[in-house]
Formats: structure tokens, sequence, C-alpha cells
């Protein structure tokens, strides 16, 4: 770590401001904190506008193209909370100095493996999700605090999954 | 006034993507701050030598938790109108061990990808990539998918009303489960220290 880089945040005192703000989010607008769903919004707007017969009678693609759920399917709650979240990251990168174009991998992975374990991991994290009906924020944090069954289930199969292949991928990380 | 007040007219619904935007913000810079916008450090994770992910993840969910548990008893907090997600038991042991899989080989997840790509991060951009790929492959699969999907439904469903133990009691269990957990870290942290790499200079 450089000398302009300013050290991260304690966990603990990170995680109770996240955990204020989850709890902001119940008490304002009733719903938890999310992202992945932002995600399933934009690739449904996409394909409603390059192959809308395609997908006619497709229930993931209608569910987040249904007028019911926004006006507009990029004028959603959780493709709003995404742009904020990356507004919210850029600030803290800005003021401790930590934006600059860089791969993220360990010392003894070559960039390019390292690019493509990242897109790898981006379309399992995708399926994961959709089948989970909700990612780290939206299952595990959001209703982990609500004491949500389904959450903690998930949130304990997220750890194993994630354990189980760790060894596998060691060269990338360590 | 009773909260959700967005769901009880003390503040207008107009505002709801407002709403949705400032909390991300708050999200986002707590996750820079904490240090997740690197892929590294998530990693760490699944290598014991930095449990940064579970204090974090655990503070908050024991935060929150009080929270909600405490203004729900006061009568503040209507839980009847808080959003939860249903219980299908088998499609969420299956999806939650494919995202930890994704996690692990990706480096990130959504949430924490999308403050990564904020600051720079190629490897999160094409992480990103995925996650719109993967979206498109699951919504073109879902025609199969959907019978796994939709199955072992529990409804909405916690873990005190399942187990029927008392509210408070299941509060109690978290919390000391999260200190003996970050009791837990510390130890392994240390046991390890030596998986950590040398910090490498920027490339």
């Amino acid at each position: 770590m450089t000398k302009e880089q300013k050290r991260y945040m304690n966990p603990y005192w990170a995680g109770f401001g996240l955990g204020l703000v989850l709890l902001s989010s119940y008490l304002i607008t009733g719903r938890g904190l999310g992202a992945s769903g932002a995600f399933a919004s934009f690739v449904s707007w996409v394909m409603s506008n390059i192959a809308p017969d395609h997908i006619a009678g497709n229930g993931f693609f209608e569910k987040y193209l249904a007028p019911e759920r926004a006006a507009h399917p990029l004028k959603d709650y959780l493709v709003f909370q995404v742009i904020g979240i990356a507004l919210g990251g850029l600030v803290s990168g800005v003021i401790a100095g930590r934006v600059r174009f860089s791969i993220d991998r360990g010392p003894q992975a070559a960039n390019a493996a390292r690019l493509a374990l990242a897109f790898a991991g981006g379309i399992l994290m995708s399926v994961g999700a959709q089948l989970a009906r909700g990612c780290t924020s939206g299952q595990a944090l959001s209703g982990g605090a609500l004491l949500n069954l389904g959450s903690w289930i998930f949130m304990i199969c997220v750890f194993v999954g994630a354990y189980l292949t760790a060894y596998l991928v060691r060269r990338q990380w360590l | 006034m009773t909260a959700p007040l967005i769901l009880n007219d003390v503040i207008s619904a107009d505002c709801t993507l407002w709403l949705a935007v400032s909390l991300g913000i708050g999200m986002g810079f707590l996750l820079e701050r904490a240090g997740f916008g690197s892929a590294k450090k998530l990693a760490a994770q699944f290598y014991f030598y930095d449990m940064a992910v579970f204090k974090v993840i655990f503070t908050a969910i024991v935060t929150a938790m009080l929270g909600i548990f405490l203004l729900s008893r006061t009568g503040f907090l209507d839980l009847g109108q808080v959003a939860m997600v249903g219980t299908f038991v088998w499609p969420q042991v299956v999806g939650g061990l494919i995202l930890g899989v994704g996690f692990v080989i990706g480096g990130y997840c959504p949430g924490t990808s999308v403050v990564a790509c904020a600051t720079g991060k190629l490897d999160a951009m094409l992480f990103v990539g995925g996650l719109v790929a993967g979206m498109f492959l699951f919504g073109e699969l879902y025609p199969s998918l959907q019978c796994f999907a939709d199955s072992s439904s529990l409804g909405k469903q916690t873990i005190y009303d399942y187990f029927r133990i008392p509210y408070g009691a299941v509060v109690l269990l978290v919390i000391a489960v999260a200190l003996g957990g970050f009791w837990g870290a510390a130890v392994v942290e240390k046991k390890f220290a030596y998986l950590k790499p040398k910090d490498r200079p920027p490339q």
C-alpha cells in the first residue's frame, strides 16, 4: 500500500455503518438493499428492444418488464440503487486515492486468466442469484437481518460453495 | 408515525428512486471504505488470512437485526409491511452454492463489483460483463429452470416462526454466534497469516 493510499476502515465500524444504512432502508422504504436485480432489468430491457418476439411469453424477462414493477424497465428501484452504489464507491475511492485503472489479482496470476475468470464468475453469480432470488446484498445481508429462513440457508451455502472451490483457484489470489 | 415511512405516507412515494440512489450511495461508500472494491481483499476471506467480509456482513446484520427487532417491538416499525423474499429451500441451496463458487472465481459479488468498477478495476468490468451475460443465459434457460426455481416453497418464512422459537431468542442467538465468529476470525487470521501475498507494486 503506497503512502497516499489511506488504510481501509475498521471492518466492524464499516459493518456498523452498513447495518445503519440497511436499517434506514427498511424504516424508510420497507425494503432492503440490493444489486443483482438491476442487471436483470437491464438485460430484459435490451432484449425487449432487440428481440421482443423471442422473449414473448418468457416469465423471467416479462417479470422485469412488467409495468406494475416500473413505469420503464430502467426506472427500476434496483437500477437506481446500483447507480448510487457506483457513486458512493467512487466518492470513497477518490477520498482515499484508490481510483486508478488496474487489474486486481494475486501475485502469481496472469492478467488474461484473471479477466477470463472474472467474466466466468460473473456468469455464475447471476445464475446463482436468480435461482436464490437475491445476491449477497439482497438475500444474505437484507434477508439475514430479517431472520429470513431462506436467506440464512442461502448465506451458509454461499460460504460452503466458496470455501469448497477456493483451493482450485488459489493461484489466482495467493 | 409508523415505519416504513414511505408506505405510510410520511414520505411521498415520488421520492422512491431518489431514496434508492441515496441508500445506494451510503452502501457503496461503506463497501469501498471497508476495502471491498478490491477482489483480492474479498477473496482473502476464503483463504482465512483476512476475515473482513465475515466481520462486515455479520456486524451489519446484527446492527440492522437489533434495530428492526427493537423498533418493531416498540410498535414504530410494522414488520408486516416490510418486503421479504420467500423461502424456496432447494433453489436457495443450489443458488447459494453456485453464487459462492462464482464469488471465489470472479472475486466479487454484484454490489462490490459495481464499487470496484467505479474505482477503475478492469477485472470488475469483466465481472459485470459476466453478470449481464449470466442474466441473459438465465433468462434463456428460464423455461426449463422455472419448475426447479419455484420448487420447495415454504412461503415467507422466518427462523423464529419456522422453528417456533421466540423472536428475541433468535436475535440473542445470532448475536452470540456473531461474537463467537468474531473471536474465531481473529484466531484463524493469525493462523493463516502466512498465506497473505506480499504486496506487489501497482500494474
